[in-house]
C-alpha cells in the first residue's frame, strides 16, 4: 500500500499500530475483571466529550451558574441527556476506577515490575478526585456549595498558621464565592486533558511491562521460536473484539441509569443539589457524593486533638497514599490471590467490607454508636495496608503453574 | 366494583389522616404525569393562587404545548402581565419584600417535587396539612413544614382546619408516654421529674369551617397541584423514559450481535 508507505516514511503509524494493538501480546486468559481498563478509558472520553458541550452551554458565575444548568435541562435539545451523562459518568467513572483498582490489588497487579504502573494509577485517581471535587461545584447548589465549603475548610486545619491563608488561598475569597466557582471551572476544564496524558503515560508503562493476568504469571518467560509469549495474544483482534461486548453490557446498564434513575435514588444527584446556593442558609445534613464518602466517614471518625481537626485530615489524606506503598507492602512470594492463603483472602474481604460501610457511614449523620463503627473500620482499613508485610509473608501459598489456566 | 373501590377508599380516610399525623408519614398523591388534564388544572390553579408570591423562573409559560394547550391558551388562561408565551415564569415580588413580609422569600417552586423528600407525595399532603394555630404570624401551622411562614393561601377551598393534639412524656428525646388530655400528661411527667418533658403533638386534623369545595374536590385540587409541580420539576421525564426503552433495546441488540463476533474471532484460541 503505497499511501501507507508515505505516512509510514514520515510518521510511525504502522509500528505504533503493531506495537501497541496488533502485535502487543495480551495474557489470552483475562477474565471478568479486565473489563474495567478499557471501560475507564470509555468513561474518560465521554465525560470529555459531554464536558465540553456543556461548557458551551453552562456560565460559571454566582449569579447564573445555577439558571443555566436548567437552562440545558429545560432549553437546549438534548441538554438533559448530556447534562445525565455527565453527572452520571462521574459515578460510573469512580465504580469502574473502583473495579480496576481491586482487580490489581487482588491479582497483585502492583508488584515487580509493575510498581510504577500502579503508582502513575493512583495519581491518576488522585487527578480524578480532585476533578470531580471541583465539577461537583459547578451546578452552584445547596450540596455543591457546602461540600465545597466542608472539603475547602479542611485545609484551614493545617497547623503552623499555614491553614488559613492556604484555605483563602484556594477559594480567592473568605468563602465559597462567584471567585471559587470561576477557578474551579477553570481546573475542572483543564484537569480532564491532565488525566487523558497521566492514561497516556500508564499505557505506555503498561506496554513496557506488559499485562498482568488472573494467575500472576509472566507471560514473557515462555516464548516460543519467533520470540512470542505462548500464552500471548495480540490485542487487536482478540482483546478489542471482546472489549466492544464490555462496552455493551457496560452500556445497557449505564443508559438504563440515565434514562430511568439519573438520579439514582438521590446518590448520583442529591436532592438538596437541586436547591441553588444559599450561603446563609446550612442544610440539616451535608455529605459528599457516594465515591468520597468512605474518607469522608474516616475524617469523621478522628476526634479533634489539640484543638485541631487536623489529625483527621491527615487520616483521610493518608488513606488514599497508603496506596502508594502497596508495591512495597506485599511480601507474598505469588502476586495472585489464586495461589495466596487464607491470610491475604481473609483480609482483602475485610478491607472490602470495610470500605463499603464506611461508605455508607460517610452518607449518614453522625452518631456515637455510628462514630464508633467508623473508627473500627478506619482501623481495619488501615491495618490491611500495614499489616501486609507480615501476613502476606506468614501466608502459605500454593505452587504457582507454569503456563497461564483457563 | 368501582363504587365499592370508592366506599372503602373513603371508609379508609379517616385512617389516612391519622397516618399522617406524626407529621413523617405522607399521604400518597397517586399523581399521574400522563395525566395532561390534570397538569393543565394545576397550572391554572398555580399561576392563579401560588404566584403572586412563588415564581417557576426556569420554566418557559411555552412548556405547556407540550401538554396539550395551545400558544392563544396559554396566553388567555396562564399569563396575566401581556407577557409572551416564551417569557419565564418569573413574578414581580422583589425577594427582599418578601423576606420582610413572611420572614423569608417565598422559594421558588420549579423544583420542589426534586428537593423534598418524597416529592409529590409531599407537596399533597403540604397542601392538605394546614391548620389554625394562633400562634403563628400567619395564624396557621402545618404538619409536614412545621412552622412554615406561608398563609394557606388555598383556605377559602378547602376550608379551616383544627388541630387534635396528643400530648407525649419525652424522655431522652423518645415518646415514653400518649395521653389525650395535657393534664394526665402533665401529671405523669411531674410524677417522674428530671429528665421528662411534655411535647404537644398534632395526632390529626379536623375540618372546623369547611371551604367551598368538598374535601374530595379539595384533594383533588392538592393532587392537581403535585401533579403539574412534578410535571416542571422534570418536563422530559417521560420522554426520556420511552427513548430509554429503545436506546436499551438497541444496546441489547447490539451486544448479541458482538458477542457473536466475540466468538467468531476466539474460536482458534485453546
Amino acid at each position: 500500500m503505497s499511501f501507507m508507505n508515505w505516512i509510514d516514511e514520515r510518521f510511525p503509524a504502522t509500528k505504533v499500530w503493531n506495537e501497541h494493538l496488533a502485535q502487543y501480546y495480551a495474557p489470552k486468559n483475562f477474565n471478568f475483571w479486565y473489563y474495567f481498563g478499557s471501560l475507564a478509558m470509555l468513561v474518560l472520553v465521554l465525560q470529555i466529550v459531554t464536558g465540553v458541550w456543556l461548557a458551551m452551554l453552562y456560565k460559571p458565575s454566582a449569579a447564573d451558574a445555577f439558571a443555566s444548568v436548567e437552562y440545558i435541562m429545560r432549553d437546549v435539545d438534548y441538554g438533559w441527556l448530556l447534562r445525565y451523562l455527565h453527572s452520571t459518568g462521574a459515578s460510573a467513572f469512580f465504580l469502574v476506577i473502583y473495579l480496576h483498582m481491586f482487580r490489581g490489588l487482588i491479582y497483585g497487579s502492583y508488584r515487580k515490575p509493575r510498581e510504577l504502573l500502579w503508582i502513575i494509577g493512583v495519581i491518576i485517581y488522585l487527578a480524578m478526585m480532585a476533578t470531580a471535587f471541583m465539577g461537583y461545584l459547578l451546578p452552584w447548589g445547596q450540596m455543591s456549595y457546602w461540600g465545597a465549603q466542608v472539603i475547602v475548610n479542611l485545609f484551614a486545619a493545617v497547623p503552623f498558621g499555614i491553614g488559613e491563608p492556604l484555605s483563602i488561598w484556594i477559594r480567592g475569597d473568605y468563602v465559597i464565592s462567584d471567585a471559587t466557582l470561576n477557578r474551579f471551572f477553570a481546573l475542572h476544564f483543564l484537569l480532564p486533558f491532565v488525566l487523558a496524558a497521566l492514561v497516556f503515560i500508564h499505557i505506555v508503562a503498561l506496554h513496557k511491562v506488559g499485562s498482568n493476568n488472573p494467575d500472576g504469571i509472566e507471560i514473557k518467560k515462555n516464548k516460543d521460536e519467533n520470540g512470542i509469549p505462548k500464552d500471548g495474544i495480540p490485542f487487536h483482534p482478540y482483546y478489542s473484539v471482546k472489549d466492544i461486548v464490555g462496552v455493551g453490557v457496560f452500556l445497557i446498564f449505564f443508559t438504563a441509569v440515565i434514562f430511568f434513575w439519573p438520579d439514582f435514588g438521590g446518590l448520583f444527584l442529591e436532592p438538596p443539589n437541586f436547591e441553588p446556593a444559599n450561603p446563609l442558609k446550612t442544610p440539616d445534613h451535608i455529605a459528599p457524593v457516594w465515591y468520597f464518602t468512605p474518607f469522608y466517614a474516616m475524617l469523621r471518625a478522628v476526634p479533634p486533638m489539640f484543638n485541631s481537626q487536623f489529625p483527621g485530615v491527615l487520616v483521610m489524606f493518608a488513606a488514599i497514599l497508603v496506596f502508594f506503598f502497596l508495591p512495597w507492602l506485599d511480601r507474598s512470594p505469588v502476586k495472585s490471590i489464586r495461589y495466596k492463603g487464607m491470610l491475604f483472602k481473609v483480609p482483602v474481604a475485610i478491607f472490602v467490607i470495610s470500605f463499603v460501610v464506611l461508605a455508607w457511614l460517610g452518607m449518614q449523620p453522625s452518631t456515637p454508636v455510628k462514630t464508633l463503627l467508623a473508627q473500627i473500620f478506619t482501623a481495619l482499613y488501615f491495618a490491611f495496608f500495614l499489616l501486609m508485610p507480615f501476613y502476606s509473608k506468614m501466608d502459605k501459598t500454593k505452587p504457582v503453574p507454569e503456563r497461564v489456566t483457563k | 366494583m368501582r363504587k365499592l373501590i370508592a366506599v372503602i377508599t373513603l371508609a379508609l380516610m379517616p385512617l389516612a389522616g391519622i397516618a399522617a399525623s406524626g407529621g413523617h408519614e405522607l399521604h400518597q398523591a397517586n399523581i399521574d404525569l400522563n395525566n395532561q388534564a390534570a397538569i393543565q388544572r394545576g397550572a391554572k390553579m398555580f399561576v392563579n393562587y401560588c404566584m403572586g408570591c412563588h415564581s417557576a423562573k426556569y420554566v418557559r409559560y411555552k412548556l405547556f404545548t407540550e401538554v396539550g394547550l395551545s400558544e392563544d391558551d396559554i396566553k388567555n388562561n396562564l399569563i396575566f402581565t401581556g407577557g409572551k408565551v416564551g417569557d419565564l415564569m418569573t413574578i414581580a415580588m422583589p425577594e427582599d419584600d418578601a423576606a420582610k413580609w413572611f420572614g423569608a422569600p417565598a422559594p421558588d417552586l420549579t423544583l420542589t417535587a426534586r428537593i423534598r423528600h418524597g416529592g409529590a407525595d409531599w407537596i399533597y399532603s403540604y397542601l392538605k396539612g394546614f391548620y389554625v394555630d394562633p400562634s403563628r404570624p400567619m395564624g396557621v401551622n402545618n404538619t409536614v413544614f412545621p412552622n412554615v411562614g406561608m398563609p394557606h393561601v388555598l383556605w377559602e377551598l378547602q376550608g379551616v382546619q383544627k388541630p387534635v393534639y396528643k400530648y407525649e412524656a419525652h424522655h431522652d428525646g423518645h415518646a415514653v408516654a400518649s395521653f389525650d388530655s395535657e393534664a394526665e400528661a402533665d401529671a405523669y411527667v411531674k410524677e417522674h421529674g428530671e429528665g421528662y418533658r411534655l411535647e404537644r403533638m398534632v395526632e390529626g386534623l379536623e375540618m372546623e369551617r369547611p371551604g367551598s369545595l368538598t374535601p374530595a374536590e379539595y384533594d383533588q385540587v392538592a393532587r392537581d397541584l403535585a401533579t403539574y409541580l412534578t410535571y416542571i420539576s422534570e418536563p422530559i421525564k417521560l420522554e426520556r423514559q420511552r427513548m430509554g426503552v429503545w436506546v436499551v433495546l438497541f444496546l441489547i441488540v447490539f451486544t448479541v450481535i458482538a458477542y457473536l463476533m466475540k466468538k467468531e474471532w476466539w474460536k482458534d484460541v485453546h
